[in-house]
């Protein structure tokens, strides 16, 4: 009985899924609003590699990583990758899935027909998705124009910004769940600046004291920072499993539990 | 009997925490029908809607919908309702015209024919020339067209109204009315709630009344007045002496039926309103003023829950 229960919940039509979906691209060719915010978006990586990674990078010089010599923006540059791909699909899970939550009671309107709590978070994810992998294969072309990557690294690299925009989409969804208002996400915009500096962005994590050391390697940007930039800089050990899996998890289980809290604020 | 009905409810309950929002209720709904829930904010009614909607879960009792269980048939019986819910919650990141072709494709309709009965329903709720703007710009009125269009984008074999026209200035009001009216024609089955009597006499052909969360009359909006009113109504305002409604009342018993001082006015229930005025006069009552009128359902409701209807 309970395994029929969970399998009706998470069981998708992808009609529906595709349903929802539709409805945010029919939001993005209304008007030009939303694509200032998809612009937006996308700068702040790039500023960062431009400012930090090239400009500080004259400064720092190269730096040796498992005894590979790299320069310093080639270093920073993974790393702008993944904090793209995170905020692409955190901005979606976010803001506008909140919005959509509270405000505008577009699932409200959505929950009355045939689809189900389930299949708005999946629909709403994959569109987080969509719009954070825009930003990663612009960014992935910045820095094979720029020397800081392969093309094949650039290959390996996409699908795994696509894993980080699942993880921190789904996590992000079900953190808006929990908002009480907007105030809530400025605390969030805290969170998500602190996981910027020190996931390993700037500078090795080997650099601060163990005890630092350990706290950031249970955050989830560094498991992101580590994943993107062994494809990009092609130094793959079996350490990536750790962060796949650390991302899987934070996918299924950020997907599972948004599901729950919109079933549950909706549904009562 | 219970196959054939639309929706069918046995001892259904509501709860949340400690709050017991319906409590107890048995309806059937028949096909073609125009059902009502009557009754005050707090009465049970948006809850009923929204497990009959399928988007709550009974707390206990029975609920067939379309002869399915809501609990495990939510989605195959959502995809044959309407609903028009109390507020709107139109999409105003889309177009007129996109809010119900959007809608549709939550049902699986293809996109050509979204687009068809889109152009349709817009034709049906006089929105045609609005199709391409925005939502925001919109009248209440429009808004609750466009709403109980998109209601009706699934085709569906049973509308959700809660509160058609609650916030409506009277024209909209009439608007709205006669497009349910035209619905209701083509043999739509319609349930709605409401706290207007007159909504309630105008579209339903059987209303339940509700208060405190249970049913405290069923029957025709005419049989009802006859059941728990008298045909005629006297109002009476009085602003000589100081003496409260309630004395007046007292000086007014024994004609007709039953008299019920309210703070701003005494209601006499007579057949014979005339007659009962006649009355009032010869006991040397002069009251500021008269008013003889039919009973309404307003009466009927005084008389169930013994008070006024709050907005």
């Amino acid at each position: 009985m309970m395994t029929t229960l969970v399998a009706a919940r998470i069981s998708v039509s992808p009609g529906r899924v595709g349903a929802v979906i539709n409805r945010n691209v029919g939001a993005l060719r209304s008007g030009p609003s939303y694509w200032v915010v998809l612009i937006s978006g996308f700068f702040e990586p790039l500023l960062y590699l431009l400012s930090i990674g090239v400009g500080v990078g004259a400064l720092v010089g190269d730096l040796t990583l498992d005894g590979q010599t790299m320069s310093y923006a080639a270093f920073v540059a993974p790393a702008m990758l993944a904090v793209s791909a995170m905020s692409g699909a955190l901005a979606e899970t976010t803001f506008n899935f909140f919005f959509k939550l509270k405000y505008m009671k577009t699932f409200e309107a959505v929950l009355a027909t045939p689809v189900r709590p389930f299949e708005i978070a999946v629909g709403e994810l994959v569109w987080a998705v969509i719009r954070g992998s825009l930003y990663t294969a612009i960014f992935l072309g910045f820095m094979v124009a720029m020397g800081l990557t392969t093309v094949a690294g650039a290959l390996a690299a996409f699908p795994a910004t696509v894993l980080i925009g699942l993880a921190f989409g789904a996590v992000g969804m079900w953190v808006s769940t929990l908002m009480r208002g907007w105030q809530d996400f400025d605390l969030m915009g805290t969170g998500q600046f602190a996981l910027f500096l020190f996931s390993g962005t700037f500078s090795p994590v080997q650099n601060y004291p163990v005890g630092v050391e350990i706290l950031i390697q249970l955050t989830p940007l560094y498991h992101a920072v580590e994943l993107v930039r062994a494809l990009c800089t092609g130094i793959v050990g079996p350490g990536i499993l750790v962060n796949i899996a650390y991302l899987a998890i934070m996918g299924v289980g950020g997907l599972w539990l948004a599901s729950r809290r919109v079933e549950k604020m909706l549904c009562l | 009997m219970a196959d054939q009905s639309l929706i069918s409810a046995r001892g259904l309950v509501k709860r949340f925490g400690d709050f017991t929002a319906v409590d107890g209720i048995d309806l059937e709904v028949a096909p073609g029908e125009a059902f009502g829930f009557l009754g005050p904010n707090g009465a049970g009614k948006s809850s009923t809607m929204r497990m009959i909607g399928c988007v709550s879960t009974p707390t206990a009792g029975e609920l067939r919908i379309l002869g399915m269980d809501p609990v495990r048939d939510g989605t195959r019986i959502r995809a044959r309702l309407g609903v028009c819910p109390q507020l709107d919650n139109l999409d105003p990141d889309l177009s007129v015209r996109e809010n119900l072709t959007t809608y549709a494709r939550y049902f699986g309709v293809t996109r050509a024919e979204a687009r068809r009965r889109a152009d349709e329903l817009l034709e049906f709720v006089q929105l045609s020339d609005r199709a391409n703007g925005k939502v925001e710009p919109l009248s209440g009125g429009m808004k609750r067209r466009l709403t109980i269009a998109r209601a009706m984008v699934n085709e569906p074999d049973l509308v959700l109204l809660d509160e058609p026209t609650t916030g409506l200035d009277p024209q909209a009001r009439h608007l709205v009315w006669e497009r349910l009216f035209r619905l209701k024609q083509r043999g739509t089955t319609l349930v709605l709630t409401t706290h207007y009597m007159d909504e309630a006499e105008q579209l339903c052909d059987r209303l339940v009344v509700m208060d405190g969360g249970k049913i405290v009359a069923e029957g025709s909006p005419r049989a009802l007045i006859e059941n728990y009113s008298t045909a005629e109504v006297v109002e009476l305002r009085f602003s000589d002496g100081l003496d409260s409604n309630a004395q007046y009342a007292a000086k007014l018993d024994g004609i007709g039926d039953r008299v019920d001082p309210l703070p701003d006015r005494v209601l006499l229930y007579a057949d014979d309103g005339d007659a009962a005025v006649a009355e009032v006069h010869r006991r040397g009552l002069t009251p500021a003023s008269v008013l003889v009128r039919r009973s309404t359902l307003e009466d009927v409701f005084l008389h169930l829950t013994g008070r006024t209807l709050v907005d």
